[in-house]
């Protein structure tokens, strides 16, 4: 029997997945085995799907995706920490036939920009807000973060976030759902292959839903952040199930503008 | 044929931006400049030019907007006077450091803090020395009369987008809220998408497979390349300090006695020339139209004339530092000023004058 070579196997037909051409070839700075890197990637792709290369303008915010602008391959816009809404605000005014979109942390969207947000989601601006909830400020080492989830421990509340003097975790997607411009608001995870095929649905469906006009988009996706929860990356996954979904569960949480349940 | 009307400043310059071909503002109320918000939102111009006009949660939110917009290459403009400035320096650094054209009004109230809601010119530090963090500096225009107001606008943008710098006009409550005949320009188009990709080719209009992708952001984490940047903005400030300076002078020819003031302050002080020369004192003004460039050179050649220089503020002595710069300390340089939301009168600044520079 003859050998087959590597780049016989390597041929386009055999080919089970490629890279989207609208993520760069640049290596992601993210740590190995973090969530961001698999949330860039279907959002890319939903946009190759839309064909919406053109169409498309993004605003990245302060946090580890602060450099979001040089892995996705669209004309971006890197905004002050927080801010981000009020950005896409503007553009998306100025500019109502482009796809915009926010791509923001819990820090980023729960704390510095609460007002910036809920302004945003109230005002049912014709945009979509993808959020990453780690439930700690990666980038700057693992302080608290408004989604802190109680007990758990950060290098801001070393002997775990007590509720009483630190308040409780911040649900802003269950906050923004009651708003009425806000039409469609989904949590969903990227940790398993199942999970970032629905991730991938509900972001599709956000930004269908604003090509219609249909309003406020919202996609809350719980992420792990092994770094900052000092955790290999498998550990954080079975963290997060363990602890952060039964407090952020997944799912639809309005749909059509009506609230699921 | 020419536009007359009768308006205040705040409205004078909202309707020139309108003419000007504005593409959005945003802002949030706060007095003496609601009138900026309010006479755009009664005009509704996106009915006419499809100006977007928005009242945002916050001056924070204000600017920021203002970011996004300027960053599609759109004219894009915020108003707001002292406690939202503050708000807005945040965003006032970032859209500096990210070399976006954008026009921000300053109708200056007293400070600090809360302050009073009448006119000062104590936010001169902050509107010519940055303000927010970093080194930039705000192109910075300072307004005499209604007239002015709205002429800047449309000065204002052709300079931002010239510079890709934010320009700032710095008024106050006087120019703010006093009504006076003014000339408006007729109205000028709004960019189109074709004009947008001819002049602003780094804007964020959409990736299209002709060119790259178009970033706007003010982060380098490389330092090297970050302190070329910052040196590539300093060329750009030199650039305006050799071509933007703007003044005005009035009675120097003969002058003795010079007196520097911009905005309502140089009203005030025309007045007050008059006043001393019918004393016989030969003072003159200078006015200076641009804050930031300062118009540093005919200050040092009026040094070589005069004996002696009042600046003139409705502040505590900011502008009085440039001037001293200028005439690098070869004469005596004064300050006078009220503040705290009181206006001086011209009796005030001759009995300075005459107290400080001539006696003294
Ligand atoms: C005004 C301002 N304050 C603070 C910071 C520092 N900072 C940078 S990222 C960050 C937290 C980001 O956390 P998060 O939004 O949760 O994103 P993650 O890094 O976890 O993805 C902070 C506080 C900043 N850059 N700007
Ligand atoms: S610090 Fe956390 S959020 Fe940031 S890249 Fe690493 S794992 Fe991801």
């Amino acid at each position: 029997m003859s050998e087959i070579t590597k780049e016989q196997i390597r041929q386009p037909e055999n080919l089970v997945y490629t890279k989207t051409k609208l993520l760069t070839d640049k290596a992601l700075s993210y740590c190995p085995g973090c969530g961001h890197g698999t949330a860039h990637r279907i959002v890319m792709e939903v946009i190759e799907e839309l064909n919406a290369q053109s169409e498309t303008i993004g605003i990245a915010p302060v946090g580890c995706s602060v450099l979001a602008y040089e892995f996705m391959n669209i004309d971006m816009q890197q905004a002050a920490h927080g801010r981000a809404p009020a950005l896409a605000t503007a553009v998306k005014r100025l500019m109502p036939e482009k796809l915009v979109f926010t791509y923001q942390g819990d820090g980023d969207l729960a704390a510095i920009g609460t007002a910036e947000t809920i302004h945003a989601c109230n005002r049912g601006e014709n945009i979509t807000i993808i959020f990453i909830n780690n439930g700690i400020y990666g980038m700057t080492g693992g302080q608290m973060a408004p989604t802190t989830l109680p007990n758990m421990k950060a290098s801001t509340c070393p002997y775990g976030r007590d509720v009483v003097t630190m308040g409780n975790p911040l649900k802003m997607t269950e906050l923004v759902a009651q708003l009425p411009g806000v039409r469609y608001v989904t949590r969903q995870s990227v940790h398993t292959p199942g999970n970032v095929r629905k991730t991938k649905k509900a972001i599709r469906k956000a930004f269908d839903m604003q090509k219609e006009n249909k309003g406020l988009t919202f996609v809350e996706i719980v992420s792990n952040c092994n770094s900052g929860w000092k955790m290999t990356p498998i550990q954080s996954n079975k963290w997060m199930e363990e602890n952060m979904f039964p407090f952020y569960p997944l799912g639809d949480i309005k749909v059509d503008g009506q609230l699921v349940k | 044929m020419k536009e007359l009307r009768l308006m205040k400043g705040n409205e004078a310059v909202a309707e020139a931006a309108i003419r000007a071909g504005c593409d959005g503002y945003f802002g949030y109320p706060i007095t003496p400049q609601s009138e900026v918000m309010e006479y755009l939102m009664y005009q509704e111009p996106h009915k006419t030019t499809g100006m977007v006009v928005l009242q945002a949660e916050s001056e924070v939110a204000a600017i920021n907007m203002v970011y996004g917009g300027a960053s599609c290459g759109k004219r894009v403009m915020t108003s707001s006077s002292s406690p939202g400035i503050s708000l807005k320096q945040e965003g006032i650094s970032y859209i500096a450091g990210a070399e976006l054209p954008c026009l921000i009004v300053n109708v200056v109230r007293g400070g600090p803090g809360l302050g009073t809601i009448q006119p000062a010119q104590s936010d001169y530090f902050q509107s010519t020395k940055g303000g927010g963090h970093g080194d930039y500096r705000l192109l910075v225009l300072a307004p005499a009369s209604v007239q002015e107001m709205a002429d800047f606008a449309g000065l204002g943008f052709e300079l931002a987008f010239k510079y890709r710098n934010p320009v700032l006009i710095l008024s106050d409550g006087v120019i703010g809220q006093m009504m006076e005949k003014v000339e408006l320009q007729p109205h000028q188009p709004r960019f189109t998408k074709e004009e947008i990709k001819a002049n602003t080719p780094w804007a964020t209009y959409g990736k299209t497979d002709d060119r790259g992708r178009n970033i706007i952001t003010s982060l380098d984490l490389d330092s090297h390349k970050q302190e070329k940047h910052v040196t590539h903005l300093a060329e750009k400030y030199q650039a305006m300090e050799e071509n933007e300076v703007r003044y005005e002078e009035f009675q120097t020819e003969d002058a003795e006695y010079l007196i520097v003031a911009y905005g309502s302050s140089a009203r005030i002080s025309q007045k007050a020339v008059d006043i001393a020369r019918a004393k016989g004192i030969k003072v003159g003004l200078l006015r200076p139209i641009t804050l930031f460039p300062f118009p540093k050179k005919p200050l040092a050649k009026l040094a070589t004339q005069v004996k002696g220089i009042l600046s003139v503020e409705m502040s505590l002595g900011q502008m009085v530092e440039d001037v001293k710069l200028a005439v690098e300390c070869k004469i005596k340089v004064e300050h006078f000023g009220r503040y705290g939301g009181i206006i001086p009168t011209p009796d005030e600044v001759v009995a300075a004058l005459e107290q400080k520079i001539i006696g003294g």
